[in-house]
């Protein structure tokens, strides 16, 4: 085998230092009543050429870039990553290391992490960011029970306008809590409608994400002065962590908990997971953040290193009375955001956004010179809704053939918006490749 | 003993990202601007994130010199208890890295996502069969986010016989995840202490098992190493009065092939990925917790469930009794696909024969050690093995000063302080990937740490000193913390 390094010689001495004759010996302490008594039913191991041959057979059904042209997004982005970025993820000690509980033999891995939770708060204009989570949907349901601990309050509004199923993870998670969730509507121009708000009362926290799931930027001062008002919390949450490159970042909108998913960052979308769940808050809440944090400090002789901190907050010292279950993070995708940003830089990241948003504004006039009706006005990133006419299914169902994918339709997850369809145009879409677009959803 | 593993070497120091670059670098190769610009309302647009600008060799320069200082199973052994920390196949990592896998969007049509949709159905089926047990979800994102995945389910069993119970049992040799899961899902956690044994005794769960407790937690093999002996009992019991058994999955890799947990009374676990299956651990994660259930708990699992259906394979959300989503999408699929692959490259004889490795290892160390550290429970263990710093007590000299100490003969130290009913608890799992040669060189390690601590305690306290850094003052860090620059 491969991958285990036992002779059979080095089985006999072992054995016999253990003291018992064969390897089912090993066993006794298994009751008989306990013990599988046939082979796992399962395939033969395959050779490595066969293990190629059957991988990639499964890999080329998939449908991907370059040879598709797929304009979808919400919440898994295409965006370009430099050869540097993943060169340097795939080296062993990042790779093959473990949570750092020892910090003499990691500081690869503390000193990285602790410039990722920088370069976050930074990019999202808060003062401190955790080690990563899940993703963007487990960090907005983290921050929501953050809330409820903070305020000591049981009820959250979230905007409907969220991503349909970060909201679904909500509500699983708080399902056996008996916290309520209150969802918020929207208004005729694609924001969330805030005028609910004034009724409520006892609000642990006010939820809106931006770009919201139809790529329209919220106006999240006056989100954060409504939830200030009723003495909440005002929580921003992303899923396109590039907008921030261009637009205002949460934090100087009046944030005080901000998370979402940083795939955009570095990170392939393989179809959906493992992803980056970020998540930001003001210092004042440092001590009820949720998940691992890694902090400066010095060595025996005055030299600066780096920890994992705060563990009175966590699982294996607080048991059940900690802030979350959680035990790792994502650390290796956070990894991977850490240089990403690293590598754009403030200058690379301006440009880039700027560039996903004006390619995204190119495919906007072209619909809308075609004739489509461009659902809301509010100014977007790099994502729209648009309406097609009725029975644009039929056409939709026709450019997958043509290997055009083109968005994501609404109805599933908002009934009443028929025929409404969100398109994503990052920097990895070309003229061409928008303009036929264009051309071939009017055929 | 031979020349040790561990040495010196020149280990070059590195300057936080944003003390480096300049203003103008930029280590990113922007795509060509094909369309003109469009106007933006200045209200809205920001200053930029304030990051460093850098050139490509800067960040190459940093990331290589920061990856020096940090070791990992490819450096050496890495032989931390419950984290099963075995050799990840690099094959893995290209089949993960295949353009069809890491360029697919979560949400594009069945039709077009085949290859992904059949891996993933087939990696469900390998791990039920595996366990034991009827049915999978894989949308957990790791082993914590299994058991809160797991624990839900329980939660929504109880509530669709309608009668919600408030207690679930979780003895004190489990994971601090454990009660942590328990008591987000809304119960209360009934500790139960092992035997002199180290496991858990029948009478003790028969006395706290009741109508109001909703079933037991339980780890197997347990974190002290050893299969829990009562367990066919244990489940009897607990059924008897209503409840459910979950098992912690966490140290599986010691059974493949021997156990299946579906026989012996288990009716929901999770698995952890990156450590039964070979998955790299990444400095912390990305892991994956896949959840196994019987039949009565299959209507609860997670949605989307991947079906099959004449050969071509769906998505279906039609299970109205689901607990909902745990993840945005589908779980960490770029995970699942290297776990999919070493199981298929290993094939039902290989993951045996690795359990059976793994454990000989075990047996190994606790046999030729348990002279040199106390071993509390001096019985035939599983994949791993629980020793303490009973002997080093006299000497002052403690497990955290021997586990500093081991880093300098070129081993990562064992898991220390855990589980908690081992006072200085040295839980050491070689995993089944150590070579003989290699476990010889780590017991031999360990006697020399054990001569040091009588002959020169010192050198014990002051360790280490060959590696990057030398203690670090953790006190400080809390007290006054210090999280970003």
């Amino acid at each position: 085998m491969l991958y285990l390094p036992h002779t059979s010689e080095d089985i006999s001495s072992m054995l016999q230092v253990a003291g018992v004759d064969n390897l089912d010996d090993l066993f006794s302490t298994i009751p008989e009543a306990c013990r599988l008594k046939i082979e796992l039913n399962l395939p033969d191991a395959l050779t490595e050429w066969e293990l190629n041959d059957h991988m990639e057979a499964l890999s080329d059904s998939m449908a991907v870039s370059p040879e598709y042209k797929v304009f979808m997004g919400a919440g898994s982005y295409e965006h370009f990553i430099p050869a540097a970025v993943s060169y340097l993820l795939s080296r062993s000690e990042f790779v093959t290391s473990y949570t750092p509980y020892q910090p003499e033999m990691s500081q690869g891995t503390l000193q990285a992490i602790y410039e990722y939770q920088t370069l976050a708060a930074r990019l999202l204009g808060m003062e401190i960011a955790t080690a990563s989570h899940y993703d963007g949907a487990t960090a907005l349901a983290e921050s929501l029970l953050m809330a409820i601990r903070v305020t000591r309050r049981k009820k959250v509004a979230i905007s409907s306008l969220i991503h349909p199923l970060y909201r679904r993870v909500i509500k699983t998670y708080f399902e056996p809590t008996g916290y309520d969730v209150i969802e918020l509507g929207y208004l005729d121009n694609g924001v969330t409608d805030l005028a609910e708000l004034g009724k409520m009362d006892d609000l642990a926290a006010v939820a809106v994400q931006s770009p919201n799931f139809f790529g329209c930027i919220e106006d999240l001062q006056s989100v954060g002065e409504k939830a200030h008002d009723k003495e909440a919390l005002f929580i921003a949450s992303f899923t396109e962590a590039l907008a921030y490159g261009l637009f205002k970042n949460p934090g100087a909108q009046g944030a005080d908990i901000v998370c979402g998913e940083g795939q955009s960052l570095g990170i392939p979308r393989t179809f959906g997971g493992p992803a980056l769940g970020m998540l930001a808050s003001r210092k004042k809440f440092m001590r009820s953040l949720p998940g691992r944090l890694v902090g400066k400090t010095k060595d025996l002789d005055g030299k600066r290193g780096f920890v994992l901190t705060l563990a009175t907050r966590e699982q294996h010292i607080r048991r059940e009375k900690a802030t979350s279950n959680i035990c790792t993070n994502n650390s290796l995708c956070a990894l991977a955001a850490a240089m990403y940003m690293a590598s754009v830089g403030r200058t690379g990241i301006k440009e880039l956004a700027r560039l996903n948003r004006d390619k995204c504004q190119y495919l906007k006039k072209g619909l809308r010179e075609a004739g489509f009706k461009i659902a809301f006005d509010t100014p977007t990133f790099n994502e729209f809704v648009v309406e097609f006419p009725a029975g644009f299914g039929a056409i939709y169902e026709r450019l997958l053939e043509k290997k055009i994918v083109a968005g994501i339709a609404l109805t599933p997850y908002y009934p009443e918006l028929a025929n409404h369809y969100v398109l994503c145009v990052t920097e990895t879409r070309s003229k061409e490749e928008i303009d036929a677009l264009v051309r071939e959803v009017q055929s | 003993m031979k020349e040790t593993l561990g040495t010196t070497g020149l280990i070059l120091n590195e300057p936080l990202l944003w003390e480096k670059g300049k203003k103008g670098r930029c280590g990113f190769s922007l795509p060509r601007r094909d369309v003109e610009s469009f106007p933006l309302d200045k209200e809205l647009a920001g200053e930029g994130p304030e990051f460093p600008d850098l050139s490509e060799v800067d960040v190459v320069r940093h990331y290589t010199r920061l990856s020096q200082w940090n070791f990992g199973v490819d450096t050496g052994m890495y032989p931390l208890g419950s984290c099963t920390m075995k050799y990840s196949p690099k094959t893995n990592e290209r089949q993960a890295s295949l353009t069809g896998f890491a360029g697919a969007h979560p949400m594009l049509p069945a039709s077009l996502s085949q290859g992904t949709l059949k891996m993933m159905f087939e990696l469900e089926q390998y791990l039920a069969e595996i366990s034991g047990m009827d049915a999978t979800t894989l949308q957990p994102a790791a082993g914590a986010h299994g058991e809160l995945a797991g624990i839900l389910l329980i939660y929504a069993f109880h509530k669709s016989r309608g009668a919600q119970r408030s207690k679930i049992i979780v003895p004190d040799t489990a994971h601090g995840t454990n009660p942590a899961s328990v008591a987000l899902c809304g119960y209360r956690p009934v500790p139960v202490k092992s035997n002199e044994n180290g496991i858990l005794p029948v009478e003790a769960i028969a006395r706290v098992m009741d109508e109001e407790t909703a079933g037991i937690m339980v780890t197997n093999p347990n974190t002290l190493g050893l299969f829990e002996e009562n367990i066919l009992e244990i489940a009897e019991i607990v059924h008897s009065k209503g409840g459910l058994v979950y098992c912690d999955g966490a140290n599986m890799n010691a059974v493949m092939g021997i156990v299946q947990m579906g026989n012996i009374g288990i009716d929901v676990m999770h698995l952890n990925l990156h450590k039964t299956f070979s998955t790299p651990h990444g400095g912390g994660g990305p892991g994956s917790g896949p959840v196994c259930v019987n039949n009565e708990l299959e209507p609860f699992l997670p949605v989307p469930r991947v079906v099959e259906k004449n050969g071509r394979y769906l998505l279906s959300e039609d299970y109205p009794e689901s607990i909902g989503k745990v993840q945005a999408f589908h779980g960490n699929v770029g995970v699942m696909i290297k776990a999919y692959s070493y199981i298929r490259s290993m094939g039902p004889k290989g993951l045996k024969r690795a359990s059976q490795l793994a454990v000989l290892n075990a047996n190994y160390i606790k046999e030729r050690l348990k002279g040199t550290l106390h071993l509390p429970y001096d019985r035939p263990c599983m994949h791993e093995c629980v020793f303490s710093d009973e002997h080093q007590v006299a000497d002052k000299v403690t497990t955290l000063d021997m586990a500093k100490r081991l880093m300098e003969y070129g081993f990562h130290p064992p898991t220390v302080y855990f589980p908690l009913v081992v006072h200085g608890a040295i839980m050491v799992e070689p995993t089944e990937t150590e070579s003989k040669e290699d476990i010889d060189q780590f017991i031999e390690a360990f006697e020399a740490i054990a001569d040091e601590a009588k002959e020169n305690p010192h050198r014990l306290h002051k360790a280490p000193k060959r590696c990057k850094v030398r203690r670090l003052d953790e006190v400080a860090a809390a007290r006054k913390p210090c999280l970003a620059g």
